[in-house]
């Protein structure tokens, strides 16, 4: 029995994480969220690694790994707030494509890091006030909200059926419009149908339900390093700033603020390894996990990244130390794809427990 | 990531299965059954290797070498089965393993083997009223005359002290040295002159610990374990074992069970808490924190059998949260009864023979026994994250 990472996966994360500080330091995420530079030098620097094609076959060119791979990669984004479209077109659209044996030139050209395919999900999960679409066919009309990467080359639609449609950004009738939100390290956008056509990729369910299940693993690990990272600048603030002739980390108020962020968030480590087991390999438990996941996920980031700002005190609301970047990231995954209240209600549908 | 066991494990699974299918209604039911069945029942235990199993022939034990997932799936079987995995006790759980390490050998004849068998029953001697949080402070003193310590002082929150035959016990025996110092570790007979026990009656209604007053209290100097003056070395092995098996998630999510089919059932205004969709978020809440704590569980298991994995973090975290959370779970429950929930005692409405208020009450005791939620923040913060101590004050006076 070895409950934990493999040697293969601690490799990967250390590659992942080295390459983030290097390439990736706060000083160019500032750049993308200030809408200065784009993600997609990241993203192509991403690619050199393999990371868009983490989940993807070999024989379409990717890594051919499973979702606790894509969860170790994930921690490590969010661990830096690092910019990318990891969660839609790496995680999301690969799982998607592949369970229905759809459109391998998409996925070959994710794989080369040469297109993304934005995720537009939210009227399947739930349908936001005066949007949502319908279909004649193939024909998408309608409009919807919030759908993730406002710079991809194609999108996934799902409708309230859960049925999954691909559309080329391209195909006449579709706009996009950026949609400013709170997180400005991953971009979200609304989508315009007039009359576009589409393709149908899937009307099982099972396919949504992974692909969303997949994703809610994904992004509580985002959370996961987004946490821990919170928790690590609050320990390292407090060793050095000193007030009343002591630095603060001596204070026991400042402490135990730091040792109930520890308590919570360390076994949410073993929790997002277990949930992306689950996911591969006991698909008995993998729903209901991957809700309770992201929901407590949800809780515990914002708990700590709210509590690591308090430890930084003043400055921690500051532009200047950047900390609301994590404090942001973790908000945004709170929300997207599902709120707590929402997943929790969902995992008890999982087992039985309500309709 | 390999949850697997392995089929000789799985071949161990069928041997506890098939004992427990042959044996099984021996078993002691808690809360009834005599004395004497619970011993004949442990020595049953001992006799297949399920209790003291680890413990050397020569001292009574199976004799087993160590392997943490056959323990783990004894431990697994009994309680699915519900069945008695024998005595406990601090005696057996918390000084059987000093003894191994720490005792002399004629210390390791003379109590071990009784102790694992439920023939002495023992008490924790430890905190003092003026030695809580700061249990180093402690000033029970023993000084020695002749061939005997002459101990005198009090001890409070000693739980089954009105039952025990033995205490083993922290005194100061070395006054002029630093406080860590000068404690020692004693072990003697409850039942020798100058020792009064006092039950504690606590918010549950039931006594369960004691305060203990020793006046001229003789004990023979070699019923000592380690040398004078290391008992804290040796209390202090003792307090870390104590700690992480508070709150085990096992027992915790037999517990969130117990909930859930609560919930299922029809309430006396025919309504189901479960369709409640506030209760039901709430319940929802407290299982993730519960699928957390069992996943940490699995991780510091792993931690044990792999050494180059590291699980002292989330080792550390387990009695602050279990304890914690258990108390909410608690809470829950009552909510889920509302009025009814507060039947607690001679009622004939009473549910589950009131262990949710029990409960309830037992684990704020526990959030605060065994070393208070505040003192495990301040281990978490200092070994845990490596941030300071609080600079000490200077002594008054």
């Amino acid at each position: 029995m070895e409950f934990g990472l493999s040697a293969e996966q601690i490799l990967l994360q250390d590659q992942v994480s080295r390459f983030l500080k290097e390439q990736v330091p706060l000083e160019s995420v500032r750049k993308v969220a200030e809408g200065k530079e784009t993600d997609k030098g990241v993203w192509s620097n991403l690619a050199n690694l393999g990371i868009p094609g983490i989940l993807i076959k070999e024989k379409h060119g990717g890594l051919g790994l499973t979702l606790l791979d894509a969860a170790v990669v994930a921690e490590n984004l969010g661990y830096n707030v690092t910019p990318s479209p990891f969660l839609s077109t790496a995680v999301i659209a690969p799982i998607v494509l592949q369970l229905a044996n759809k459109r391998e030139d998409v996925l070959s050209a994710i794989s080369a890091g040469e297109k993304r395919v934005g995720i537009a999900f939210s009227q399947a999960i739930q349908p936001q006030h005066e949007s949502g679409i319908q279909l004649d066919g193939a024909i998408i009309e309608g409009r919807l909200l919030f759908a993730i990467d406002s710079d991809a080359d194609y999108y996934l639609v799902a409708d309230e059926q859960k049925a999954i449609y691909i559309v080329d950004v391209t195909s006449g009738g579709l706009e996009v419009s950026p949609l400013a939100t709170v997180e400005k390290t991953r971009s979200t956008a609304e989508l315009s149908f007039s009359r576009v056509k589409a393709e149908k990729i899937s009307d099982d369910r099972e396919v949504f339900h992974q692909a969303w299940n997949a994703a809610l693993v994904v992004m509580a690990a985002d959370t996961l390093g987004a946490s821990q990272s919170a928790l690590d600048q609050a320990v390292t603030y407090a060793g050095q700033r000193e007030q009343f002739n002591r630095v603060i980390a001596s204070f026991q108020a400042v402490k135990h603020m730091c040792a109930e962020m520890a308590a919570h968030l360390e076994p949410c480590r073993a929790m997002v390894w277990y949930s992306a087991h689950a996911f591969d390999e006991i698909p008995a438990e993998a729903t209901m996990m991957a809700c309770h996941t992201k929901a407590h996920l949800s809780e515990v980031g914002q708990f700590v990244t709210r509590t690591a700002t308090e430890v930084h005190g003043g400055m921690g609301f500051t532009d200047l130390v950047g900390l609301h970047y994590w404090f942001k990231r973790a908000g945004f995954n709170r929300q997207m794809l599902g709120s707590p209240e929402l997943l929790r209600k969902r995992a008890a549908t999982s087992q039985n427990l309500c309709a | 990531m390999d949850l697997s066991t392995g089929s000789e494990y799985e071949d161990f699974r069928k041997e506890v299965k098939q004992f427990i299918s042959q044996h099984g209604e021996k078993s002691p039911r808690p809360g009834h059954g005599s004395r004497k069945e619970a011993l004949v029942w442990q020595k049953l235990l001992i006799d297949n290797g399920y209790a003291a199993r680890t413990i050397p022939k020569e001292y009574g034990g199976f004799g087993a070498p160590p392997d943490i997932i056959r323990s783990r799936i004894i431990a697994e079987e009994f309680s699915n089965k519900q069945i008695s995995n024998g005595l406990g006790g601090q005696g057996i759980s918390m000084l059987v393993p000093v003894l191994l390490e720490m005792g002399s050998e004629s210390q390791k004849k003379q109590f071990i083997e009784q102790t694992i068998k439920g023939e002495i029953v023992w008490c924790q001697g430890y905190s003092e009223p003026g030695a809580g949080s700061d249990l180093a402070s402690l000033t029970t003193r023993a000084v020695l005359d002749g061939d005997e310590w002459v101990i005198n002082g009090q001890k409070i929150w000693t739980s089954t002290a009105h039952l025990a035959d033995w205490i083993f016990c922290l005194v100061r025996t070395e006054p002029d040295k630093p406080k860590h110092q000068g404690i020692s570790f004693l072990l003697f007979r409850m039942d020798s002159p100058g020792i009064e026990v006092r039950p504690l009656v606590d918010m549950t209604g039931d006594a369960n610990f004691n305060e203990v007053f020793f006046t001229d209290v003789r004990v023979p100097k070699d019923q000592i374990v380690g040398e004078r003056g290391q008992g804290w070395q040796v209390a202090n092995a003792l307090l870390g074992h104590e700690r992480s098996s508070l709150a085990p998630p096992d027992a915790t999510q037999s517990r969130l069970n117990g909930v859930i089919k609560m919930m299922k059932q029809k309430n006396f205004s025919g309504e189901r808490a479960i369709d409640n969709p506030v209760l039901l978020d709430r319940l929802m809440k407290i299982q993730g924190r519960v699928l957390a704590m069992k996943c940490n569980d699995m991780r510091i298991l792993s931690a044990r059998i792999n050494t180059n994995q590291d699980a002292r973090l989330a080792s550390m975290i387990v009695k602050l949260q279990g304890t914690e959370l258990r108390h909410e779970l608690e809470a829950l429950a009552i909510d889920v009864m509302g009025e009814l929930g507060l039947a607690y005692g001679n009622n004939p409405y009473i549910q589950d023979m009131g262990s949710w208020q029990y409960q309830y009450m037992y684990f704020l005791g526990l959030i605060i026994g065994g070393g208070t939620s505040q003192i495990q923040k301040n281990i978490i913060s200092e070994r845990g994250l490596g941030m300071p101590k609080e600079p000490k004050l200077e002594k008054k006076g």
